[in-house]
């Protein structure tokens, strides 16, 4: 009997079977996946971590050669007040030869102020060259003492294992000497 | 099993309607059939289920006085220590606690080394084993953030950022395990849980881990299977002796730890609250971490270190596959012998150098140890086709009743 029925429908009961399993397998996993999604986004920072904040800072009192920091979003700024020599020294480089190519005009808003997020691109930690006692490394801008990354007086990764530049957090002048992060 | 033998009323009542005894008795049972020959390196196998029970213990207690707030959790520790009674002694005990199951843990695994107990049958109780490490490292290094010092801080800090080395969605996941912008009072929190979540994860690894083991049962120094009732006693009372008196100088060292050096595994660091707007000039893990961390320092590409760091563990997963001799024990390879020597050398040296600023000579040293790592498993690979071993005694009973195929260093490393 079921021989005999086969050749009017070939593969018609097995097809349909085999749809309806995927389709329910697949609407499973779907479903699964909509409700385990809540529960890793929940780990994602939450709205009042989101929240904007911003920051403003005065740089009337910062002296020319003086490096500050201030807090952001609970991570360092770092701002420089770069002497000439500084900026001579950062624009005298070939741009191509760098690990992270970029010029020290992309870098700054006005020459003689670099702000920069003061955090190694590589493990995240703090890099020394802010306090006047503190070494710079081979480049005269920040060293990371983590794993050993020099950074140039333009905040770009020069030597070491971090591969990017010191990030630049968004901020304007809103005089001539008084800026808002964030 | 089914074995089970008891005049006890209560204990039939209930083995009838839920096998429970049984199924215990055959999962760690006194029963179980053991080589004969099993030298002191099978003690730390039952020492690092101790170790475990320890910190579980100990944990608990802690958890009952800790706070996991980034405002009280350092507080919250310093008054575990003043305070709290006996609070100095449970924390000196899991803070050590943690060192020596490493420690234990460490030995156990070279033991498995040596006498090539990853090979087959025991592959699966092998990658167990792995499995367990990693866990116990993820437990390690979250327990480590929980009292909020500076090593905490910049641990945490360090670490979740090799995460930032992921191509593309890298800085997601990182913020992802914050999150927030940075280590924060998330972070501290959900490390929280999960430390206290993991342990019990470990518990269930170490289940199977057993399971797989009494499958083909233990390994041994000769590395030949064990045939028929003269290679083999039972596990009591003979091994439950010897595994309690290994409790008793284990105990012994831990003791001498928590009580007269309890910080000799620690950093003065951690006992500075952690300042996020300064890292300390000088920030090492723990000393179980070390050579991990030597081999990420040593590769000066950030996405290249991490994969090397990851990669020096995870390539002890394929090792049965690697090491294709088909005789295990090292005492019958004499050059595999002297490779695994080199290799553990070569594992202390990535230690030292872990705990060493990363420039100079440290670095060098650094780099070459780094690819010895990697290129002593090429080195197995290839032994495992070149090297001729020496010939393999009949059967466990043979060899020691005899005194044959055990040479003579080997008898005075088991007396050790
Ligand atoms: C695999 C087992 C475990 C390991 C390897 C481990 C490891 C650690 C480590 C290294 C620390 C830091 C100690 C310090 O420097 O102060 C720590 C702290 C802590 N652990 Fe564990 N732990 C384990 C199991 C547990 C369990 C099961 C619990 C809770 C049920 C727990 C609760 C705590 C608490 C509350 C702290 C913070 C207090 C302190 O820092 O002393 N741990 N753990
Ligand atoms: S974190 Fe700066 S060099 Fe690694």
């Amino acid at each position: 009997m079921a021989h005999s029925a086969t050749p009017a429908h070939p593969d018609d009961g097995e097809t349909r079977r085999d749809f309806l399993y995927l389709a329910a397998a697949g609407f499973g996993v779907l479903g699964t996946a909509a409700v385990v999604w809540p529960l890793i986004d929940s780990m994602n920072p939450s709205a009042e971590v989101l929240a904007l904040s911003s920051t403003e800072v005065d740089l009337e009192p910062v002296e020319l050669g003086q490096r500050i920091t201030v807090v952001w979003r609970g991570k360092p700024i770092f701002i420089d007040h770069r002497p000439q020599a500084a900026i001579d020294a950062a624009r005298a480089v070939p741009v191509n030869d760098l690990p992270d190519p970029q010029t020290d005009e992309e870098r700054v808003k006005k020459a003689e102020w670099l702000i920069q997020i003061g955090i190694c691109t590589h493990l995240g930690c703090i890099p020394k060259g802010q306090a006047p006692g503190d070494p710079r490394g081979e480049f005269g801008g920040w060293f990371c003492p983590c794993h050993g990354s020099h950074y140039d007086t333009a905040g770009r990764i020069r030597k070491g294992p971090a591969p990017k530049n010191l990030f630049l957090p968004p901020y304007e002048f809103t005089a001539d000497t008084a800026i808002l992060i964030g | 099993m089914s074995g089970l033998k008891t005049n006890n009323p209560v204990i039939r009542w209930i083995e009838y309607r839920l096998p429970i005894f049984s199924f215990i008795d055959h999962a760690v049972g006194s029963g179980y059939p053991t080589p004969r020959n099993l030298n002191y390196w099978w003690n730390f196998g039952s020492l690092a289920g101790l170790a475990l029970v320890i910190m579980i213990l100990t944990g608990i207690m802690l958890a009952m006085q800790y706070t996991a707030h980034v405002a009280f959790a350092f507080d919250s520790v310093e008054r575990i220590m003043r305070d709290v009674n006996s609070g100095w002694l449970i924390r000196y005990i899991h803070m050590n606690g943690g060192s020596f199951f490493f420690i234990v843990v460490y030995i156990h695994l070279f033991r498995g080394l040596y006498y090539g107990s990853y090979k087959a049958p025991r592959e699966l109780l092998w990658i167990l084993g792995v499995v367990i490490l990693l866990l116990m490292m993820a437990t390690a290094f979250m327990g480590y953030v929980l009292p909020w010092g500076q090593m905490s801080f910049w641990g945490a800090t360090v670490i979740t950022n090799l995460f930032s080395a992921i191509p593309l969605i890298g800085e997601s996941i990182v913020t992802w395990l914050w999150g927030g912008f940075a280590v924060a009072n998330p972070t501290l929190n959900r490390f929280y849980a999960l430390h206290y979540l993991l342990p019990f994860v470990i518990v269930g690894a170490v289940v199977l881990h057993i399971w797989a083991l009494h499958r083909f049962g233990s390994n041994n120094p000769l590395g030949i299977e064990a045939n028929g009732p003269q290679d083999k006693i039972p596990f009591h009372p003979y091994y439950t002796a010897k595994d309690a008196f290994g409790v008793g100088v284990f105990l012994l060292f831990f003791a001498a730890v928590v009580f007269f050096a309890p910080n000799f595994f620690g950093e003065p660091d951690n006992y500075i609250p952690a300042n996020p707007l300064s890292t300390p000039a000088h920030i090492v893990p723990e000393w179980y971490f070390l050579p991990y961390y030597a081999t990420l320092r040593a590769i000066p590409d950030k996405l290249l270190g991490v994969i090397a760091m990851f990669g020096s563990i995870l390539i002890l997963f394929v090792l049965p596959w690697i090491d294709r001799s088909p005789v295990r024990s090292a005492k019958f390879r004499p050059i595999y012998k002297q490779f695994f020597w080199i290799f553990l050398a070569d594992c202390i040296l990535l230690g030292y150098i872990g705990a060493k600023p990363p420039e100079g000579m440290f670095l060098i040293i650094g780099r070459i140890a780094t690819a010895y790592y990697f290129l002593h498993f090429v080195i197995v690979f290839v032994l495992s086709y070149v090297e001729r071993p020496r010939p393999l005694p009949s059967s466990i009973g043979e060899a020691v009743l005899k005194g044959g195929g055990a040479p003579a260093p080997a008898a005075a490393r088991e007396k050790a």
